[in-house]
C-alpha cells in the first residue's frame, strides 16, 4: 500500500489537529482473500434475456400455448404426408365421409352422418378417413394440415416483412430527427388514417390471386405498426448517455444503429411480431372466406372454414374441424405474445 | 385548441382525398370490364356503353369529373344494375348496417366493461380468470367462425333464432351478437388493465386514507379515471365492426353495405366497390377525428397545441 502525500497548499490554513492522519501500510491492512468465497459471490449476472425467459416460463398460459404451437406447427409440416392421400387428389365414390378414427368413436370421430348413419358401413369404405373427406373425396386430414402450412406460410411471411421494412423506416425516422422525421410520420398519419382491410381488398383484386399477392397485400399497410413501435423505442433510447459514449468514440451511423440501437428495441419488436402473425392469419382467412383468397385445389385454414361453411347443415365436421385448428392458431399466438410481452418488458403490460 | 382541432381536420380532408384519389387509380388497374354480359357486347355496342358512363374520356378527365362529382355528393352509377345510382343503393343498405353494426357496438361496449371492471376489482380470482379467458377467446377467434358456430347451433341445431332471413327484429339478434364478440374482447381487456393501473395510482390511496368508503373510490376516483382512455378504443372498435359487417351479413344474409360489397366485388361493379370504400373510409376518419378531439377535452393532461409529441 502506498502512503498518500497531502497536497500542502490544500492544508496549509488547518490547524494541526484537523489534519488527517498520514495513512501509513499499518492503517489499513487488507483481509486475507480466500479464492472460493469470491467465486461464490461473483454468480454470473443474470443477463436480460435470461431474465425474461425465466418470467416467460412461469406464465403458464404462455407456456403451454408455445408447446402447442410446436406441436401445431410440426403438424402442418409432417401431417399432410401421415396418410396416403394428397391435399388435390379427389376420389368421388369416397365423397363426404365423415370423420373416423379406430379407437376415438366415443369422441365423435366414428363415421355417423348427421342422421346418425355409419357412412362408412353403408358404403362399404375400408379405409378410415382422419377427419372425413370433402364433396370431391379430398382426404380432410390432409388438406387441413396442408391448409395450417399454408396459413402459417402466409403469416409468417407476411409478419417478417412488416418487421423489415417497419425497422428500416422507423429506424431511419427517428434516427435523422427533423424534417425527414416529419415528413416520414406525417405520410404515416395518412396510412393510419385508411382502414387497412379495405386497402387490402382492393390491391387483392387487383393482383392475381394467390399466395403473394395475398402477403403483398397485406404489408402494404401492415408495416406502419412496427415502424412506430420501432420509432417511440429508437427516440427514447437515442437521447440516452451510452449512445452519446459511443458517438464520441467516433461510431458510426450504421455501427450505433445495429450494435446499440436495434439490439435495445429488441424486446417490442418481437412483441409486435408476435402480435402481426395473428392478424395475418386471420387475414388470409377473411379474404379466403369473401372469395378473394386461394383458389382451389389449394388449401388454406380459411378457403377450408368457407367451404365448410357452405355444407354446415349436412356436413358440420367440415366446419368445425379448420374453425377449431384456427382458433387454437390464434389463441395460442396471443397469449404467447401476451406472455412474451409481459416478459421481455413489465413496463409495457397493457 | 382551435388550432389543434384544425389541424387535425386538414389532416382528415388529407387522407380522405388521398383515398378517393387511390381508389380511383386502383380500379383503372383492375381487370375485366365492369358489365355483366361483356361477351355478349359488340365493339360499337361496347363503346355506347363506354360513351354513357364516361369510359371512353381519358383517365385524367374520368378522374377530375368523378371528384367534381363526388364534392356535389353524386356517386356515379351501378354498372350492375341499371340507371341505379351508388347513392341511392347506398341509402337504401345502410339502414340494416347501421342498426346491427350499434347494437353490436352497444352490447359489447357494456359487456365487456362490466367484464373488465369485475376481472379488475376481483383481481386473480376465480371471475378475473374466466373473464380473462373468455376475452382471450374473443379476440383470438374469428368473428366469422364464431357467427357460423352461432348460426349453426342456435339458429339451425336449437332452432331459437331466425338463421338467414331478415324480417323481424329477431333477426337482428345473432348477427349484432356476432359483431359484439370482438368489441366485448377488446373492450374487457382494455379497461381490466386501465382499472388495475388506476387502483395502483397515489389519488387512490389518498382518497382511502382521507376515509372515503370502498365504493365511493371505486366510483368517483376509480372507473371515472378508468374511462377516460376507453374513449381511445372507438377507433379500433369501429374498424372492428365495419370488418365484421362485411362477412357477417354475408352469413345471416342482412340486406346491408357488407353484404352489398362482397357481391359488388365479384361482379366488378366499381363504381359501387368505390362508393363503400369511400364510405367506409370517411367513417374511419370521422371517428379517428372525434376520438382526437374528445380525447383532448376528457383528459386535461393532453397537450392540445399539436406539438409533435416526442
Amino acid at each position: 500500500m502506498t502512503t498518500i502525500q497531502p497536497n500542502d497548499g490544500d492544508f496549509k490554513n488547518l490547524r494541526s489537529q484537523d489534519r488527517p492522519a498520514e495513512p501509513s501500510a499499518d492503517l489499513f491492512v487488507p483481509q486475507p482473500l480466500d479464492a472460493t468465497a469470491r467465486e461464490e459471490l461473483a454468480a454470473p449476472a443474470p443477463t436480460f434475456w435470461k431474465e425474461a425467459m425465466e418470467r416467460l416460463f412461469k406464465n403458464k398460459g404462455a407456456v403451454v400455448s408455445l408447446v402447442l404451437l410446436i406441436i401445431l406447427g410440426a403438424m402442418a409440416l409432417i401431417g399432410p404426408s401421415m396418410n396416403e392421400f394428397t391435399y388435390r387428389e379427389q376420389h368421388i365414390p369416397h365423397s363426404n365421409l365423415p370423420p373416423k378414427v379406430a379407437g376415438l368413436e366415443w369422441l365423435g370421430f366414428d363415421g355417423k352422418d348427421v342422421n346418425g348413419v355409419d357412412q362408412y358401413a353403408q358404403r362399404g369404405v375400408e379405409t378410415n378417413y382422419w377427419f372425413g373427406t370433402d364433396e370431391f373425396g379430398r382426404d380432410l386430414w390432409t388438406r387441413v394440415w396442408k391448409g395450417t402450412q399454408i396459413s402459417l406460410f402466409i403469416a409468417l411471411v407476411a409478419a417478417f416483412l412488416d418487421l423489415v421494412i417497419g425497422v428500416i423506416y422507423g429506424g431511419i425516422s427517428a434516427y435523422y430527427g427533423g424534417r425527414i422525421d416529419n415528413v416520414m410520420q406525417r405520410i404515416i398519419e395518412i396510412l393510419t388514417g385508411i382502414p387497412n382491410l379495405i386497402v387490402i381488398i382492393l390491391f387483392i383484386l387487383i393482383l392475381e390471386p394467390g399466395i403473394r399477392s395475398i402477403i403483398l397485400a397485406m404489408i402494404i399497410t401492415g408495416w406502419v405498426g412496427m415502424a412506430r413501435v420501432v420509432r417511440g423505442q429508437m427516440l427514447q433510447l437515442k437521447g440516452q448517455e451510452f449512445v452519446l459514449a459511443s458517438r464520441t468514440l467516433g461510431a458510426s451511423d450504421s455501427r450505433l444503429m445495429r450494435k446499440h440501437l436495434l439490439p435495445n428495441v429488441m424486446g417490442p419488436i418481437i412483441v409486435t411480431v408476435m402480435f402481426t402473425i395473428p392478424t395475418a392469419i386471420f387475414f388470409e382467412a377473411f379474404l379466403s372466406f369473401i372469395g378473394l383468397g386461394l383458389q382451389a385445389p389449394l388449401a388454406s385454414l380459411g378457403v377450408l372454414i368457407e367451404d365448410g361453411y357452405d355444407a354446415i347443415r349436412s356436413f358440420p365436421y367440415k366446419l368445425l374441424i379448420p374453425a377449431v385448428v384456427i382458433s387454437l392458431v390464434m389463441i395460442c399466438f396471443n397469449l404467447l405474445a401476451d406472455g412474451l410481452r409481459d416478459a421481455l418488458d413489465p413496463k409495457m403490460r397493457k | 385548441m382551435k388550432r389543434y382541432l384544425i389541424q387535425r381536420f386538414a389532416y382528415a380532408v388529407i387522407t380522405l382525398f388521398i383515398i378517393v384519389s387511390a381508389t380511383f387509380l386502383l380500379m383503372q388497374l383492375l381487370p375485366g370490364t365492369p358489365y355483366s354480359n361483356a361477351e355478349k357486347l359488340t365493339e360499337s355496342q361496347r363503346a355506347i356503353l363506354d360513351a354513357k358512363y364516361g369510359l371512353d374520356k381519358p383517365v385524367a378527365l374520368q378522374y377530375l369529373t368523378y371528384i367534381g362529382n363526388l364534392v356535389q355528393g353524386d356517386l356515379g352509377y351501378s354498372f350492375q344494375y341499371q340507371g341505379r345510382t351508388v347513392m341511392s343503393m347506398i341509402g337504401d343498405r345502410i339502414g340494416p348496417s347501421a342498426l346491427i353494426g350499434l347494437q353490436g357496438l352497444v352490447f359489447g361496449t357494456i359487456i365487456g366493461l362490466v367484464l373488465g371492471i369485475i376481472s379488475a376489482l376481483r383481481h386473480n380470482t376465480a371471475i378475473d380468470y374466466v373473464s380473462v379467458t373468455i376475452a382471450v377467446l374473443g379476440m383470438s377467434i374469428p368473428s366469422f367462425v364464431f357467427a357460423a358456430l352461432l348460426q349453426y347451433y342456435i339458429g339451425v341445431k336449437l332452432g331459437w333464432l331466425p338463421v338467414a332471413l331478415w324480417e323481424n327484429y329477431q333477426s337482428t339478434i345473432l348477427p349484432s351478437l356476432a359483431l359484439s364478440v370482438t368489441v366485448i374482447a377488446t373492450v374487457a381487456r382494455f379497461i381490466r388493465s386501465e382499472m388495475l393501473e388506476v387502483l395502483g395510482q397515489d389519488y387512490v390511496t389518498t382518497a382511502r386514507a382521507k376515509g372515503l368508503n370502498e365504493s365511493g373510490v371505486i366510483w368517483k376516483h376509480v372507473i371515472r379515471n378508468a374511462l377516460i382512455p376507453v374513449v381511445t378504443m372507438l377507433g379500433p372498435l369501429a374498424v372492428s365492426i365495419m370488418t365484421g359487417t362485411l362477412v357477417i351479413e354475408k352469413i345471416f344474409g342482412v340486406p346491408g353495405l357488407g353484404e352489398q360489397f362482397t357481391l359488388s366485388i365479384l361482379v366488378l361493379d366499381y363504381s359501387v366497390i368505390m362508393g363503400i370504400t369511400l364510405l367506409y373510409s370517411a367513417l374511419f376518419i370521422f371517428v379517428v377525428f372525434v376520438v382526437d378531439v374528445l380525447y383532448g377535452l376528457l383528459d386535461p393532461r393532453i397537450d392540445l397545441k399539436g406539438g409533435s409529441k416526442a
